[in-house]
């Protein structure tokens, strides 16, 4: 008996010892950010974040263009795989065939699997071609009064980071998805089906609806993701610390603009801006799976109420 | 005994127990080789040396072939190089965490007087800088003038057939291509390169954007190393883009002639950059720290830049120091034969020489 609560005692201590641990690295990572970002929000304080200028020969530096590209980005990149992502998990829980179910979706999840720097290259020697010969001088034509579709285009630039980072997070969306609309009761469909609703209006009422909530927590984790990925994105956006509301222009993101200068950063000033840019990427992702999580709590009702 | 269920004789028992007997030495033998192996391993890894190095990309390649070759000359060595980067190099080597580090862009007088002590820069090879361009249908070499490429990427000049860039080129006339301007977004010594060149050439360069790693390019797109750049200038018609020799000579990229300080249109080329290395040698300050940009010389091509190694003056380590002062010598001597066949400029002999005198003033 004295051997079992010995071992108890360990097992309890060393789970508290882990969520301890992910919380210090929490708290240490903030105060990491701040002490290393000091220059740079002594220098510059609350204006870094209205700048638009980035020269390191000057040290004038302003996290704006970043903050836009990495926005813009993903919530674009999300608009599109939402649907998407909905659509596969729909036709893999409902409508597929049963032999069909598992080949799709571990090809599904194996999309996850490839590395980001693979997408990257996929991007530079697939896709941007493609845009480039095919899909942007059609769209510049017919479309190319809309601002959203202005000036000229090269293939590489937001366009091929939105597609590219869409494809990126349809497993993960999708496969939450999935889950979630397994976990809906059989009862509610039959239900559906039973008061006379065709496959698909049983489909949007019993499946889609009971899962709003469960949809919108897996769209805040796809958008997680899309908000950090760095190595794809780098490759394909054009490096451009520009804002433009054009698909076709080049752009920057936080994460691109760290892994393109951190390494050659010299002096302190620059350096602590490119943490700054770290530290506002490391709060906005924060903030986006606060708010999240807090509607996802407000809006979950349990089933047994 | 052993085997409950089954019924054994005597002898079968006897012979079990002596097999037992026998695994049981041979795994006690195989665990006294691995031990023993591990220790001699260990000795011998304690007798060889290692010194470590970090910092820019553009010369590892050679260095690569330099660390392996010297295994022949001293097998006693081992060189550790990590190349993270011209700017990380220099902040490794003053933080002491390496012995020495490697820059295609000299210390500023500020970083000499936050490193704690001297440092030397040592010369190791040259580069050139290569204009690489996209431009399917044209034919000949292009020809560029410190004008024309300033303003091309200052974005005042944006398309091929502009009469700027047709007069020296008349094949461009009939171009329609927009000129697309790449550069390199990650910090490099190879745009430290270039923008010193254009800040020399260009007063209103000089003025909106200055030289450095990283600058605020007023126009184009950013690609991630010299692959990106050359891969951007390769997927893109009309582009124009710099790069490092070796990448345009591998890539099979076009590159310009550029008009010189003399007046002449040189190509980049292994000999141009050691005659512009040759030109710059009457004014060479006694600590190297010197910028090979626009040098005089007929034959001279305007956009070269010298590769340090940089070390301390006095290296702490007496055994390690006299190790990496002997590679020193050798890599500026023995070692310069390898790195034409990479696309190095080697370094010419009299420049070599006084080199050699430099890192001779090395204390240990």
């Amino acid at each position: 008996m004295k051997k079992e609560k010995i071992l108890n005692a360990v097992f309890k201590g060393s789970a508290i010892f882990a969520s301890v641990v992910v919380f210090a690295m929490w708290l240490l990572f903030f105060f990491e950010f701040i002490k290393h970002s000091l220059p740079s929000i002594r220098k510059f304080g609350f204006s870094f974040l209205a700048n638009t200028v980035w020269d390191p020969v000057s040290e004038n530096f302003g996290a704006l263009p970043f903050i836009f590209g990495t926005v813009f980005s993903s919530f674009l990149a999300l608009l599109i795989s939402l649907p998407l992502s909905l659509g596969i998990a729909i036709f893999l829980n409902e409508l597929a065939p049963l032999w069909m179910r598992k080949p799709v979706s571990f090809l599904v999840e194996l999309l996850a699997a490839i590395p980001s720097v693979i997408y990257g290259m996929w991007g530079i020697f697939v896709l941007s071609p493609i845009l480039r010969n095919h899909v942007q001088p059609f769209l510049s034509n017919h479309l190319g009064f809309l601002p959203l579709f202005g000036g000229p285009y090269y293939g590489i630039g937001m366009m091929s980071a939105v597609l590219i980072l869409s494809i990126m997070i349809i497993p993960t969306i999708s496969s939450v998805c999935r889950e979630i609309f397994k976990a809906v009761p059989d009862v509610y469909r039959e239900t559906g089906l039973s008061i006379g609703a065709t496959k698909w209006e049983m489909i949007r009422i019993s499946v889609l609806q009971t899962s709003r909530v469960g949809i919108f927590a897996a769209a805040g984790l796809g958008l997680g993701r899309a908000l950090g990925e760095t190595m794809a994105v780098t490759m394909v956006i054009g490096n451009r610390p520009e804002i433009s509301f054009s698909l076709f222009a080049p752009g920057y993101t936080m994460a691109s603009v760290i892994a393109n200068e951190f390494t050659e950063a010299t002096t302190d000033v620059y350096l602590s801006a490119l943490t700054e840019i770290g530290f506002v990427l490391f709060l906005m992702t924060f903030f986006f799976s606060f708010i999240s999580r807090m509607i996802v709590k407000k809006y979950t009702v349990s089933i047994h109420t | 005994m052993l085997f409950l269920n089954t019924i054994l004789t005597k002898k079968e028992e006897n012979i079990i127990i002596k097999e037992a007997a026998m695994i049981r030495i041979r795994k006690i033998f195989a665990g006294i080789l691995a031990v023993s192996g591990l220790v001699a391993g260990s000795l011998f890894a304690a007798r060889l040396m290692l010194i470590n190095g970090a910092g820019a990309t553009f010369p590892y390649p050679l260095y690569s072939k330099w660390f392996y070759e010297y295994t022949h000359v001293d097998p006693t060595v081992n060189f550790n190089y990590q190349a993270i980067g011209s700017g990380g190099g220099i902040r490794q080597l003053m933080e002491g965490t390496v012995d020495f580090g490697a820059s295609d862009v000299a210390l500023t007088d500020a970083q000499i007087k936050e490193a704690k002590q001297e440092i030397f820069h040592i010369p190791m090879v040259a580069g050139a800088v290569a204009i690489v361009y996209n431009l399917p249908g044209v034919t000949g070499t292009l020809r560029l003038t410190p004008e024309t490429l300033s303003d091309i990427y200052l974005g005042k000049i944006r398309r091929w057939n502009d009469p700027k860039l047709a007069g020296l080129n008349p094949q461009l006339s009939g171009v329609s291509e927009n000129i697309i301007v790449c550069y390199r977004s990650d910090g490099s010594g190879t745009t430290s390169i270039f923008t010193s060149y254009l800040t020399n050439v260009s007063a209103e360069w000089k003025k909106r954007v200055g030289s450095g790693t990283s600058v605020n390019w007023p126009a184009g797109l950013g690609g991630k190393g010299n692959p990106g750049v050359a891969g951007l200038v390769k997927q893109n018609k009309g582009g124009i883009g710099y790069v490092e020799l070796a990448y345009a000579v591998q890539n099979k990229l076009a590159f310009a002639a550029l008009k010189n300080k003399s007046g002449n249109f040189v190509e980049p080329s292994l000999e141009s950059t050691s005659k512009a290395l040759a030109g710059i040698m009457e004014n060479m300050p006694s600590d190297f720290r010197v910028s090979v940009v626009n040098a005089p010389g007929k034959d001279s091509y305007p956009i070269a830049g010298i590769t340090w190694i940089l070390v301390y003056k006095n290296l702490p380590d007496r055994a390690k120091g006299e190790k990496l002062v002997q590679f020193l010598k050798w890599a500026v001597t023995d070692g310069q034969k390898y790195a034409a066949a990479l696309d190095y400029a080697p370094l010419p002999p009299a420049f070599a020489k006084r080199v050699l005198e430099k890192i001779s003033q090395i204390r240990y």
